[in-house]
């Protein structure tokens, strides 16, 4: 008899990934990079690569600002606003979409994808001039619906996702032990598909913090949200720090969404929402 | 302990499909009752009428006199165990068996003492901080029992509880359910398109076709003497030969039996092992094939016609492709009009 040698499992380098993850990160990572260095440089002229001066002085500028403030004040109110009413209509009538028959479902269901399907800025054009005459331009409220109006898609079609992929024997198997339809949704349904739809919660939050054309068009000049007022500020003064310690300033939710995003939620959750 | 009572039951689904059709069937305390079928034939939908989770269009099903018709499932005396386990992934183990005690407002110690009880009774005494994601396929089929008997229910429904899991665990198992339903005795109604569970669980077995009983026997009775063709080619393996009566003789390509009824079509049953074979080198029939099972072995033989039938023989060696045999009958029944019209 004789012995023969059973080749080890070669480790083989997927150069192809490797050289698309690099490019991806560095078309992701470099831009964000310069931005960061702009908003800590007091002094950085051509051709110098780095600033000839770091500092935080353009920091000390726009925080020292009472409209920055204010604007991320009202950033955080209209998003978290926004968020919860768009929570309370939407995950209700996902719910709907997901479980029940009724008629022009499906026509309904694609509506919400209408809002995106057409260039926005006429839309908003258009829903101005209701608003001017319901007297909502440049109030808060009027804001809140019409960022509403942004968050129906993601609000709606991700915990549909999210609440068809909720095995049905799980509910049934929860009325079996004695629960009603109530402790059903809340014992069962909605920890199953609460990941999903905490996903759908974040990211409309974000999505809300910068939006930009509606808060504009309808919130100025009484609502400036922080893109607003980014806009307005590089308008008034053309200093690449000042939006780059603005933009800084924007990232912040994307941050923590990431953050809240990897630890709680778990990537696959978005995944899931889109159906993979 | 509860006698189950299910009245002329129909389920007409939205569309027109019929899944149920006037059914009727009483189950007495302790008994268990296996619905076979093959898929379509209503024992899943008529399992889920019992549960609560589908909703009659006629008929009545009462639990121990009483109707439960309308009752929804969280207020029926039923427990039900799904093909697919259907545990919370988002509960361990003892969470899922909990749960239902929690929404009967025990006390805590009461809780735990039933979960650690039922969980020694299904042979998984310690589990329960587990998740359930970190059991194997036959382990959560045994949370998913437990889950429904700690709840102690008067009625035990499974839902092809082992389709998923591979032949050896399915029937450990299946002899675990049948040793714990006794212990227990508690009235059963066990849904399987698996012949050999039915036989091997069963004190009575419902053979169900189109949302109809075909045949209620103990499981001897319905292997043996099936009512119908459609029983005797469901149940087992058995030789369906079709052809006339002519004279009071069945012939068919050198298979001939004597039936003493009028002339006309029939249909002949003979199992494999009721099937006498004996070589015969002028025999019309022959073999066409030997298949060897160990215990015993399979002829295929091919009639004068070209039909071909199976006879059981204890050796295989005996046999070889080619060889001219004899048939012997030893015990068949003729079908007329999906009826017995004698057996031989």
């Amino acid at each position: 008899m004789t012995a023969r040698a059973v080749p080890m499992a070669r480790h083989e380098t997927d150069w192809v990934g490797i050289f698309f993850a690099v490019v991806l990160t560095l078309v992701i990572i470099f831009p964000l990079i310069v931005v960061a260095t702009w908003s800590v440089a007091n002094v950085w002229r051509y051709p110098a690569v780095i600033p000839q001066e770091f500092g935080l002085r353009y920091w000390h500028m726009t925080l020292a600002r009472a409209d920055m403030w204010t604007s991320i004040t009202t950033s955080i109110t209209l998003s978290l606003v926004v968020t919860a009413l768009s929570a309370l209509i939407c995950l209700p009538a996902a719910y709907a979409f997901a479980r029940m028959e009724f008629p022009a479902r499906s026509f309904l269901f694609f509506s919400f994808i209408a809002g995106q399907a057409f260039p926005k800025f006429g839309l908003l054009v258009a829903i101005a001039g209701i608003f001017l005459q319901l007297q909502l331009i440049g109030s808060f409220w009027g804001v809140v619906l019409i960022q509403l109006v942004g968050t129906l898609l993601l609000m709606i079609w991700i915990p549909v996702a999210a609440f068809q992929n909720v095995d049905r024997r799980m509910e049934e198997a929860a009325r079996d032990v004695g629960a009603g339809p109530l402790r059903v949704f809340r014992s069962i349904t909605l920890p199953q598909a609460g990941p999903t739809i905490a996903a759908a919660i974040l990211l409309t939050f974000v999505n809300t913090f910068y939006e930009t054309e509606g808060a504009w068009l309808i919130g100025a000049p009484g609502v400036r949200t922080m893109p607003v007022q980014m806009i307005f500020v590089i308008n008034n003064q053309p200093v690449i720090q000042l939006g780059a310690v603005l933009s800084v300033l924007l990232w912040v939710p994307s941050i923590f969404a990431l953050i809240f995003a990897r630890r709680v939620i778990g990537s696959g959750s978005f995944a899931r929402g889109f159906g993979a | 302990m509860a006698q189950l009572e299910i009245t002329d039951v129909s389920k007409v689904f939205p569309g027109g499909t019929v899944a149920v059709d006037r059914f009727s069937l009483k189950v007495a305390d302790g008994e268990l009752v296996c619905l076979l079928g093959p898929s379509g034939s209503g024992k899943s939908t008529l399992l889920r009428m019992v549960g609560g989770f589908e909703r009659p269009s006629s008929g009545v099903i009462a639990i121990d006199g009483e109707d439960v018709t309308r009752v929804p499932p969280e207020r029926r005396p039923t427990g039900m165990v799904f093909q697919s386990h259907a545990l919370w992934s988002h509960m361990n183990v003892f969470r899922n068996l909990a749960f239902g005690l929690k929404l009967r407002r025990l006390p805590k110690d009461e809780i735990r003492r039933r979960v650690e009880a039922v969980l020694e009774l299904v042979g998984l005494a310690g589990y329960g901080a587990r998740q359930t994601n970190q059991l194997s396929g036959g382990q959560q089929q045994r949370v998913a029992l437990a889950r429904s008997l700690v709840l102690e229910p008067k009625i035990l429904l499974l839902d092809e509880p082992f389709a998923s899991l591979d032949q050896h665990l399915r029937e450990r198992l299946r002899e675990e359910v049948r040793d714990i339903q006794q212990r227990l005795k508690i009235t059963t109604l066990f849904v399987t398109h698996g012949q050999d569970e039915a036989l091997a669980l069963a004190d009575r077995i419902v053979v169900m076709r189109d949302g109809r009983t075909e045949q209620v026997g103990s499981p001897d009775m319905v292997y043996r003497e099936p009512a119908t063709p459609f029983v005797a080619g469901f149940i087992g393996t058995m030789n369906l030969v079709e052809g006339r009566v002519a004279g009071g003789r069945f012939e068919r390509g050198g298979f001939g039996v004597p039936v003493p009824v009028a002339d006309g079509p029939v249909t002949i049953a003979v199992r494999p092992e009721a099937l006498g074979i004996a070589p015969s080198d002028g025999a019309a029939s022959h073999v066409h094939r030997v298949t060897d099972y160990g215990t015993h072995a399979i002829v295929d033989i091919e009639l004068a016609d070209g039909t071909r039938v199976k006879a059981m023989v204890r050796e295989a060696r005996d046999w070889r492709a080619g060889q001219g045999v004899a048939l012997k009958p030893e015990a068949f029944a003729a079908y007329r009009d999906d009826a017995v019209v004698h057996r031989g």
